[in-house]
């Protein structure tokens, strides 16, 4: 299962360092600019859409649906799955789903954030709610 | 300003090998830069301008100093399998800009024989890198979605597959000879969901090379003439995470703009190359070209639509990824090369399609699911 999984720990860099600091808290972050409205992942200092540099950082809810996703069968640390997830606030992202019985997983099923730790700040993935 | 029929393709090399452990990566470039230029009836003193991407060791000075030349135009676009497809466009644009007169393009590596150096991280490192993000699964999502929204099976995208093994039965070198059904796609395990093994390319050594030039030196050579009448290239990725949709491409933007500059439209193709690293991906080029609407791309390949002498859009016919080969696990090269084969007509006779005067040759590069380039050449024989 993928709670024996160690996952490497995000380097980080000044631009995204508040997301890594916020995760340690507990809470996931996406930028958002007030120029255009938009919300974007993973996070920019300039906004992808519009160009703008006024994008501020917004507390996501953590729930979205599954986009899509593949069962990887095997690999050398066992079965994984990929996937994106679309949040609430409308970005999507990539993921691997974990806590679950991986086999039964479906597109359109609702999912939440979990962290899971790593060496340095803990990595967002997301469960079946 | 237009490249239409600016640049012909005068030289084309495939590296007959599949497994080469005994050669170094530059070396196997420079086999394929000379079967080319001979190919052309060309000496390497000829070449005036060069173009190579990521699987050409050192990168690009390293090897034009490797390879000898004395060049006066250079290019090491990277955008993964459709680097070659690019440059093909680029070569193009130089010859047409008087920047160079003969191009010389190569593609070598060795993924058989060992593991491939990993790409280097863009600014999604810490955002992807840890999801394990492979071309199996990165394929494998963008046909979970497909199937989700248009109904495509994997039956259908076994006809692929099947449609590669009927023209590899006949191709000397192809890795795979023997002509599968569509039951024995299904019946092969399971990869990543909804990919069998069967739905994957092969990995193999090996590479090729083309000989690119001006419409004046092509007609003083001996070998049929071609040229490249339209190219496009574009790129796409979540961007941002608005509006994902996995089940379209980057050829839906470079397709358009090389039939458009070609003046020519999916109906008058007579062959298609198409890359193949999976089923899935044939499929959704094949759609996003506009050989059927979106969503179609089931039906269009079912039933042998694709087999030489008995579908509508004979696709290649070499065997291709599927089944032939796939160096440095990149698919752009040798699409060009089995078009080019096809409109001189040196295609094996079992799938020489007859008369071919029109060709598409297209690739993506990078992975579908995620991020990737696109680049569509239509060749025609004059």
């Amino acid at each position: 299962m993928s709670e024996a999984k160690t996952y490497p720990a995000p380097v980080t860099n000044p631009e995204t360092a508040p997301f890594w600091e916020a995760a340690k808290a507990g809470k996931f972050m996406i930028k958002r600019c007030t120029a255009c409205g938009e919300a974007h992942y993973f996070p920019r200092s300039i906004c992808p859409f519009c160009f703008s540099d006024q994008t501020v950082w917004e507390e996501s809810s953590g729930e979205g649906t599954i986009y899509t996703y593949s069962l990887m069968r095997k690999s050398a640390t066992g079965p994984y799955a990929i996937g994106y997830v679309t949040l609430k606030e409308g970005p999507s992202l990539q993921t691997n789903f974990v806590d679950c019985d991986l086999s039964s997983l479906k597109i359109g099923q609702k999912v939440k954030v979990v962290f899971k730790p790593t060496a340095g700040a803990p990595l967002p993935f997301f469960t079946p709610v | 300003m237009t490249i239409k029929g600016k640049a012909y393709i005068a030289g084309i090399y495939e590296h007959p090998t599949r497994h080469a452990p005994d050669k170094s990566t530059a070396q196997l470039h420079a086999e394929v830069a000379k079967g080319a230029i001979e190919d052309a009836g060309l000496s390497n003193a000829d070449v005036d301008g060069y173009f190579c991407a990521g699987d050409a060791p050192g990168g690009l000075w390293p090897m034009v100093d490797y390879l000898g030349l004395k060049v006066r135009h250079m290019d090491s676009t990277e955008t993964g399998g459709c680097s070659y497809l690019i440059h093909l466009g680029h070569a193009a644009e130089a010859i047409a800009a008087g920047k160079c007169s003969i191009a010389l393009i190569t593609l070598a590596g060795k993924p058989r024989t060992g593991a491939m150096p990993p790409r280097a991280a863009g600014a999604e490192a810490d955002f992807e890198a840890a999801y394990g993000a492979t071309t199996h699964n990165a394929y494998g999502m963008c046909a979970m979605r497909h199937m989700h929204d248009y109904g495509t099976t994997s039956e259908q995208l076994a006809w692929i597959k099947v449609a590669a093994s009927h023209h590899a039965q006949y191709n000397p070198h192809a890795m795979l000879k023997d002509v599968v059904t569509v039951e024995d796609v299904l019946n092969s395990p399971m990869i990543s969901d909804p990919l069998h093994r069967m739905d994957c390319c092969v990995v193999s050594d090996g590479g090729g090379a083309l000989i690119v030039t001006t419409e004046e030196i092509a007609k003083s050579l001996k070998k049929p003439l071609v040229r490249l009448i339209g190219h496009g290239e574009a790129m796409k990725g979540p961007r941002g995470g608005k509006d994902l949709d996995l089940t379209y491409s980057a050829g839906v933007w470079s397709g358009p703009r090389a039939f458009e500059e070609a003046g020519v439209t999916p109906k008058d193709i007579k062959y298609a190359s198409i890359y193949d690293s999976f089923t899935i991906t044939v499929l959704m080029q094949l759609e996003d070209l506009g050989f059927c609407r979106k969503g179609e791309g089931g039906k269009f390949v079912a039933d042998g639509n694709l087999i030489s002498g008995v579908g509508k859009l004979p696709f290649n016919t070499d065997g291709g990824g599927l089944c032939s080969n796939h160096p440095v696990n990149r698919g752009g090269m040798t699409k060009i090369l089995e078009a080019v084969r096809q409109l001189r007509g040196e295609a094996h006779p079992k799938v020489q399609v007859p008369n071919c005067d029109l060709a598409i040759a297209h690739g993506t590069g990078g992975l579908l699911g995620v991020r990737h380039a696109a680049s569509t050449c239509i060749l025609e024989r004059v």
